[in-house]
């Protein structure tokens, strides 16, 4: 194993190619992976025989780096097939970590996806409703597609996953930490424990440098379009909702560098089930502590209700690995 | 199909040490009738049921969760309660968004003397959560 | 001989991966060519009940490549949406952000995608044609500077939103940060040596590439005469960010002009059940099926489409390279697809120049960044529109008395394209397999056709392997496998 080259496979799932455009963000040091690594794939392309990638023996491959979500049958047995040809597999971004933004389409059904996308929406004229088949004959030629699942799922709830580097898209800190993993893998064979998350063990309040308040209470919300955030001062003490204390750190606070609120690209924190249920208990423990006795039930009820979507605000990237990760529908 | 299984929901109650559980305790001792539909987990304060738990023990099984909390302003730790109402009116909006009902989460305020007030409560969520039917099908 | 079908699997970007099917006649020529899209995220629908101040950062995941032209878009129709107009300094550095997101895009595309096929070649080794290759041919001093000016781009990004990717900028009536004097002069040095990149770039192009292309660049197979469309200013000067949508036809003529606010008027898109993405059209023109003339409704966006769609350029260095471009095809509207790589290097320059402008601007470290949207309880509607890199890029959101988020409709500059793009690859795919012979070099000069659009795929994933991999099954008329390709 000693100073031969790896073989790297890249790979996407259902993705928007940030992820792809991080690992370009290495710059020169692209050329450091080139010199330990043979990028064996990246991208492959498969149709739907898979002999490309079958060509591997099992554990062939030494890495295998993998983003985007799992949102549909091919998604699933190329993620399998990856698994069993690969000595290390990766969950790069956000997507592959947790579901990523495209697993909000957990909060809605096929249908509804389909009925808005190819009929609802103002530009498509579709009076018969098509909608794309899985197979369909066109002019005597067949013609197949992936069958679309209608729900996302993140890559460990498919396959068993090594490591995981969160974030959307993931810091060039991370990215720079996982080419000095490589390079140890490829000079002694060396590897973190397995399951180790690239980032940082504590929240992203804990790498923000504004000023926060030492008991917290919000007595108003606020939506980001409202008020004028000053800059030197947390956002959630100004009544804005960041998910800075439910989400982990390790990308510098950023956003809050752009003086815009933390959306919680980083996943939980370590330990926390669920990033959602988290900020939402940080959240309701603060507002209007201080007034109780002034509030009245309605009153109460009133500046709650300004948090107006708390699942796209408080799940925004992690909604698949949720404890409750799809819409539920009740007999009705 | 009209089922001759009547069905029976299953609640997971978190109750207040200082209120809601010494109020079942009197419920028990005073052989008041309730529906047996209930297990009864001991916290020490209502502001320990973490949302996590809410969504854990639906997802585990539960029709309906159940929250005994100390009157407002009767908290062994001031504000605990409070804070439990707030989590309580946000997690029903998150609990609708994701499609279940928010009727699934009880909060009930019942003191340690008020024995009945739970035996009814009790029995007023089993009659709800019946005509809402099981949460996983 | 008996009929065969040929499957190309390449994985293009538009939201996800892409495949190409070839049917060829039991003589071997091409029957009909099929490009699907095999991916479906859902964003209208998943976007319905969010935040409508949500909707910047979450249509920005709709692509990774270019989440600032989603990013600004949909600030547009939030301005729109809240009723509320940007300060002069907001929109001013709205138009310097957006400025850096067309050098770094263009270089991506052009240095990491597509370059290897014309610096390198088009019949080298597939493991030879990518970016190493590149620098091999180049050398590792201009590599180097390929690498630097990208940066660049994205490092403006970063002073400005943040995060070079996903950046976080864009608010109704303005942006959430200004910019200091530091950061000022630092986007200024920045600009003066993109100008002079550029025009390395585009010298590169015209000395070495152009004559040796000329002959595929001018080839039949990768022309397609349809209408083009873009954003221009009052003067009929392209826009990145704001302006009018003209469309030209396909013998230069204006064919319409209209404020995005009235594009259900124009544009129509179909459904096909082969595929997950809808086709575009113009509306008054209608469907006339995958073909490109001037009775039907096909349209095409993107640099080409730009320029095509406009008369020239509001810099001065850009002006000139535009009218260089039209000396050389010597007519107007150039129909040659190769020709995108061009147009897409002359706006590099006049993104550069435009860059130094904005941060030679007195008002641009203006503290003025924002203007508060006045409550009103009421639902509303906005639309927004841009010039994202490959294309005209449109949102239109309706919002509830909450500001809660009703309605979405997205027209993305790749589903614009996405009608001549498989146009493109039957006609090219005709004129190139003859006889049933198919081969990497023949798949690759398909390739070649659609990518010259750069269909948004995470571009540098094509910079290793330096090529689309594609697989190729020639199945008999009963389906039977009897040969099977891969150029990798």
């Amino acid at each position: 194993m000693k100073n031969k080259k790896l073989k790297i496979a890249i790979y996407w799932f259902g993705s928007c190619g940030g992820c792809e455009v991080a690992l370009v963000e290495l710059n020169e040091k692209i050329l450091e992976l080139a010199e330990i690594a043979d990028i064996v794939l990246w991208p492959v392309a498969l149709d739907f025989k898979y002999e490309d990638l079958e060509k591997f023996k099992a554990q062939e491959i030494d890495i295998s780096l993998i983003n985007g979500c799992i949102a549909n049958f091919e998604n699933e047995q190329i993620a399998k097939m990856l698994r069993e040809k690969s000595k290390v597999l990766i969950a790069y971004g956000s997507c592959a970590c947790f579901g990523g933004i495209p697993g909000l389409v957990n909060l809605a059904t096929k249908e509804e996806v389909y009925k808005i996308a190819y009929s609802e929406t103002p530009s498509t004229i579709n009076p018969k409703f098509t909608t794309p088949q899985q197979s369909y004959k066109a002019d005597a030629h067949e013609l197949e597609l992936p069958e679309f699942y209608g729900y996302s799922r993140a890559l460990h709830q498919v396959v068993e996953v090594d490591y995981f580097v969160p974030g959307c898209a993931p810091p060039i800190e991370s990215t720079e930490k996982l080419l000095e993993i490589a390079k140890e893998f490829a000079a002694k064979g060396a590897l973190p424990p397995k399951g180790t998350v690239i980032g940082s063990e504590k929240s992203v309040c804990d790498e923000c440098e504004r000023e926060k308040a030492e008991k917290k209470s919000i007595s108003k919300i606020y939506r980001i379009y409202e008020k004028e955030a000053d800059p030197k001062k947390c956002l959630l003490d100004q009544g804005i909702i960041c998910m800075g204390p439910a989400t982990r750190g390790g990308c510098k606070a950023r956003c809050l560098n752009a003086n815009q609120p933390c959306i919680g690209c980083m996943g939980a924190l370590p330990e926390a089930l669920d990033q959602g249920a988290k900020m939402l208990s940080a959240l309701a423990s603060i507002i209007g502590i201080e007034e109780e006795k002034a509030l009245s039930e309605e009153d109460l009820k009133k500046i709650i209700d300004k948090v107006a979507d708390p699942a796209g605000s408080f799940y925004k990237f992690s909604l698949p690995v949720g404890i409750i990760s799809r819409k539920h529908t009740e007999k009705k | 199909m009209a089922s001759v299984d009547k069905f029976e929901p299953k609640i997971l109650a978190f109750l207040c040490n200082w209120c809601a559980y010494a109020g079942a305790d009197l419920a028990g001792v005073s052989r008041m009738q309730y529906p047996p539909n209930i297990r009864a987990i001991r916290v020490m304060c209502s502001a320990r049921v973490d949302p996590v738990f809410v969504l854990e023990a639906l997802k585990r099984g539960a029709d309906g969760v159940f929250i005994g909390a100390c009157h407002p302003g009767d908290c062994h730790y001031q504000t605990g309660n409070y804070k439990t109402v707030r989590r309580v009116i946000l997690m029903r909006k998150l609990l609708e968004q994701l499609g279940v009902d928010g009727k699934r989460l009880r909060l009930e305020f019942i003191s340690a003397s008020e024995g009945k007030k739970f035996a009814s409560a009790v029995e007023d969520f089993v009659k709800e959560l019946r005509e809402l039917g099981p949460f996983k099908k | 001989m008996a009929k065969q079908r040929i499957t190309i699997s390449p994985i293009t970007r538009l939201e996800g991966h892409g495949r190409i099917e070839l049917f060829l006649d039991s003589k071997g020529s091409l029957e009909n060519a099929y490009f699907q899209v095999p991916e479906l995220r859902g964003f209208e629908r998943f976007c319905v009940g969010r935040l409508a101040e949500d909707m910047p950062v979450l249509t920005s995941r709709i692509c990774g490549v270019c989440p600032e032209s989603h990013h600004l878009c949909s600030t547009k129709a939030l301005d729109k949406l809240f009723k509320v107009e940007p300060t002069r300094v907001a929109k001013k550095l709205r138009e310097l952000f957006y400025s850096a997101y067309y050098i770094y895009d263009h270089i991506l595309h052009f240095y990491i995608l597509a370059s290897p096929d014309f610096v390198v070649g088009l019949d080298a080794k597939p493991e030879e044609r990518n970016i190493l290759g590149v620098i091999k041919k180049v050398g590792l001093e201009v590599a180097k500077e390929v690498i630097k000016h990208r940066a660049y781009g994205q490092r403006v990004l970063e002073i400005l939103g943040g995060k070079t990717i996903h950046p976080t900028f864009g608010l109704p009536g303005g942006v959430s940060k200004g910019l200091n004097e530091e950061e000022r002069a630092e986007i200024e040095k920045i600009a003066s040596s993109c100008i002079e990149f550029a025009k390395f770039s585009i010298a590169l192009w015209k000395d070495k590439l152009l004559p040796a292309y000329k002959e595929l660049i001018l080839n039949d197979g990768y022309k397609l005469e349809t209408y083009y469309m873009g954003l221009v200013d009052e003067s009929n000067k392209i826009n990145f960010y704001d302006g009018k949508i003209r469309v030209v036809s396909p013998d230069n003529k204006e064919y319409a002009k209209f404020e995005v606010d009235n594009y259900l008027e124009h544009i129509a898109e179909r459904v096909e059940p082969w595929s997950y993405c809808k086709f575009p059209y113009l509306k008054k023109l209608g469907w006339k099926g995958l073909e490109a003339s001037k009775d039907s409704g096909i349209y095409r966006v993107g640099p080409l489409a730009r320029v095509n769609a406009s008369e020239g350029f509001a810099t001065k260095l850009a002006n000139e390279e535009y009218k260089k471009f039209y000396e050389f095809f010597n007519c107007k509207p150039v129909h040659n697809t190769l020709a995108y790589h061009w147009a897409r290097l002359i706006e590099i320059l006049y993104a550069a120049e435009r860059l130094l402008e904005l941060t030679q601007d007195k008002e641009i470290t203006g503290k003025e960044i924002r203007t508060y949207p006045k409550s009103e309880e009421k639902e509303s509607e906005g639309i927004g529109v841009i010039e994202a890199a490959r294309g005209t890029l449109i949102h239109h959101y309706v919002a509830d008395e909450n500001k809660l988020i009703k309605k979405v409709n997205l027209i993305v500059a790749t589903t614009h394209n996405h009608a001549p793009i498989s146009i493109s690859i039957k006609e090219a795919a005709k004129s190139l397999i003859k006889e049933g012979k198919v081969d990497k070099g023949i798949l690759n000069k398909i390739e070649v056709a659609f990518r010259a659009y750069d269909p948004c795929f995470a571009c540098a994933t094509h910079a290793l392997p330096g090529h689309l991999p594609l697989v190729v099954n020639v199945y008999n008329a009963n389906k039977k496998l009897i040969r099977k390709i891969a150029n990798f």
